[in-house]
């Protein structure tokens, strides 16, 4: 059946289907119709799950872990600043390998505020141990939601995940979307049980509460080779759900990558459009292919080694920017080709931070440079779309 | 590909108008996408949604700055904002209103008119103050644009108008019949 939904109600289908029994959720400018549109299933009698109005954030996610850790499955949703409050205790969640589900309506962090698409947010939580995916298109918010809960569950990984949908180019988008029945959806998931021991007055145990040095690096290791498993899992996955339903996931997608010299790489919502872009040059005769990476965490070095290593010249765009370096993503990759024996040049372009519109002249800037840089030598970080001399101006460099 | 810009005011649903458009279109067998100009929506203020209709899939996510049509769900932005900015040449313009299309002067573009306001006060929609004019504007797209049939546009309103649904469909319904084409 196709529903035409918004991103963020993609998510809360997703949780419907997933039969989410606990859902702590605090409204937040882009992701409110997520809560919005759970607590509308509840009310409706069309969804049997607690929903539970928190007063932050940093409260929601604290109840996520509380009600994980009793053993049923938990979805929650936030954004920006919201998921920025959260950050402490996202570490909790996954140091506990508590397998909740978040949603995010990506956006852009203050100051100066703003609501707009990037993804500052969830690669400012890169680091406390959640599985990441992002989003392409509404279809990919769902399947995401439901597959993400089926990763996140495995006995192999009991990981968190975060699934990222662009803030308005998708949140708010009204578009086609497949939905599957949900004697399908249920049948693909089973139903969560967890291994360990989860909260329960007749068997009383603590969780998550001290470890002294003698053993706080095994919890660590632990984490570290269960996100090493989760690229196994992801994999299986995406296969399963792909033999199902018909729809096929990669942790990175290449396309137009045959011969390919130069190769635009991307995440969430600007893939389609950069899709379009490489169709175009590539009826003009353009040796350009495009990479589409879906799942961030755990980092699909290997994935994109191969379908990389023969370009010449990898064109990363990416809606976030660490300051004093560049974007994780360009970091990233350098780093997973460093060891290589020949590795493609690797150039950065900041793009479309705080909604700032990605169009075809976006990516004919981006091309350019990339071309030109065969051959020549070019900047390594490059910030596109943006009035440089009104800045370096008010920065009293010109 | 064909792109429509909305142009309303925050509470007239310009929005839902263009996701309504959108559903409608899909009905027929189309693909298409609606959005809103993602701002911080406001009563009153100027708002724009946009909905793109393709036989293929759609790919593109970004604004649309060159649409093939605008409707004008209130006269009064005419003097606020310019409607056909990036609007193709012989464009098609679409305005609620109780002028006429010879009215009006755009040069290179073609004018549709219809009176709206009117039939949604008829049918009680929104507030004598404030009507919500967004189902009988979708009655007027399918006559004046065309690639929307109105049979799908009134499935689409019976389906998705939050109340009055009877009411909402016949506006639209309505709005059909009496848009005047300026060409």
């Amino acid at each position: 059946m196709k529903a035409m939904i918004r991103g963020n109600e993609s998510i809360a289908y997703a949780f419907k289907l997933a039969r989410v029994q606990v859902v702590p959720a605090y409204p937040i400018t882009p992701s409110t119709l997520v809560p919005e549109k759970i607590s509308e299933f509840i009310a409706n009698g069309e969804m049997n799950a607690e929903f539970i109005p928190v007063e932050s954030e940093h409260s929601a996610i604290s109840a996520a872990i509380g009600a994980s850790a009793k053993g049923v499955r938990v979805g929650t949703a936030t954004a920006s600043q919201g998921l920025a409050l959260m950050h402490e205790v996202l570490f909790i969640a996954s140091g506990m390998r508590l397998p909740i589900v978040m949603g995010i309506g990506n956006r852009a962090l203050s100051a100066p505020i703003n609501i707009w698409c990037d993804h500052q947010d969830m690669m400012s939580a890169r680091d406390t141990g959640w599985m990441q995916f992002y989003a392409e298109s509404n279809q990919e918010g769902l399947d995401l939601g439901i597959m993400a809960f089926k990763i996140a569950e495995d006995p192999r990984v009991l990981l968190p995940a975060m699934v990222g949908l662009d803030a308005f180019v998708l949140t708010h988008t009204v578009e086609p979307v497949e939905m599957p029945e949900q004697k399908d959806v249920d049948d693909f998931l089973g139903e969560f049980k967890p291994n360990y021991v989860i909260l329960d007055p007749k068997k009383p145990a603590t969780l998550g509460a001290f470890a002294f040095p003698e053993h706080y690096m095994e919890f660590k290791y632990g984490q570290w080779i269960a996100m090493q498993q989760a690229k196994k899992v992801i994999d299986e996955v995406f296969e399963e759900f792909e033999n199902r339903f018909g729809r096929r996931y990669r942790k990175v997608s290449g396309e137009f990558m045959e011969d390919a010299e130069i190769a635009i790489v991307t995440m969430g919502s600007m893939t389609g459009t950069a899709r379009e872009f490489v169709r175009k040059l590539r009826e003009k005769g353009e040796k350009v292919g495009l990479v589409k990476i879906t799942t961030f965490r755990p980092f699909p070095k290997e994935e994109l080694i191969s379908v990389l290593k023969d370009v010449k010249v990898v064109a990363v765009m990416e809606r976030n920017i660490s300051h004093g370096f560049g974007g994780a993503v360009y970091a990233e990759l350098g780093s997973a080709f460093v060891n290589q024996p020949s590795r493609p040049k690797i150039l950065d372009f900041i793009v479309g931070l705080g909604g700032r519109d990605i169009t075809f002249k976006t990516f004919e800037e981006v091309y350019g440079v990339a071309k030109k840089a065969i051959e020549n030598d070019v900047d390594e970080v490059n910030w596109v779309d943006v009035n440089k001399e009104a800045v370096l101006k008010a920065e009293g460099l010109l | 590909m064909y792109e429509v810009r909305f142009h309303g005011r925050g509470g007239q649903g310009a929005v839902t108008a263009a996701n309504i458009l959108a559903i409608a279109a899909v009905k027929q067998g189309y693909h298409a996408q609606a959005f809103p100009y993602f701002g911080v929506e406001r009563r009153g203020a100027p708002v724009q949604a946009f909905t793109r209709i393709d036989r293929e899939r759609i790919d593109l996510r970004m604004n649309v700055y060159e649409p093939d049509a605008v409707v004008v769900l209130d006269p009064t932005l005419m003097g606020v904002v310019d409607v056909t900015q990036g609007l193709k040449s012989g464009g098609i313009i679409l305005i609620n209103t109780s002028k006429k299309p010879e009215d009006f002067n755009f040069p290179g573009f073609k004018v549709a008119t219809v009176n709206a306001t009117e039939i949604a006060l008829k049918h009680r929609l929104g507030s004598q103050a404030a009507p919500i004019v967004n189902t009988a504007i979708l009655g007027a797209y399918s006559k004046a644009i065309g690639n929307v049939s109105v049979d799908y546009v009134i499935e689409a309103i019976r389906e998705n108008a939050p109340a009055k649904k009877e009411e909402n469909a016949m506006a639209a319904k309505e709005a059909y019949e009496s848009t005047i084409l300026g060409w």
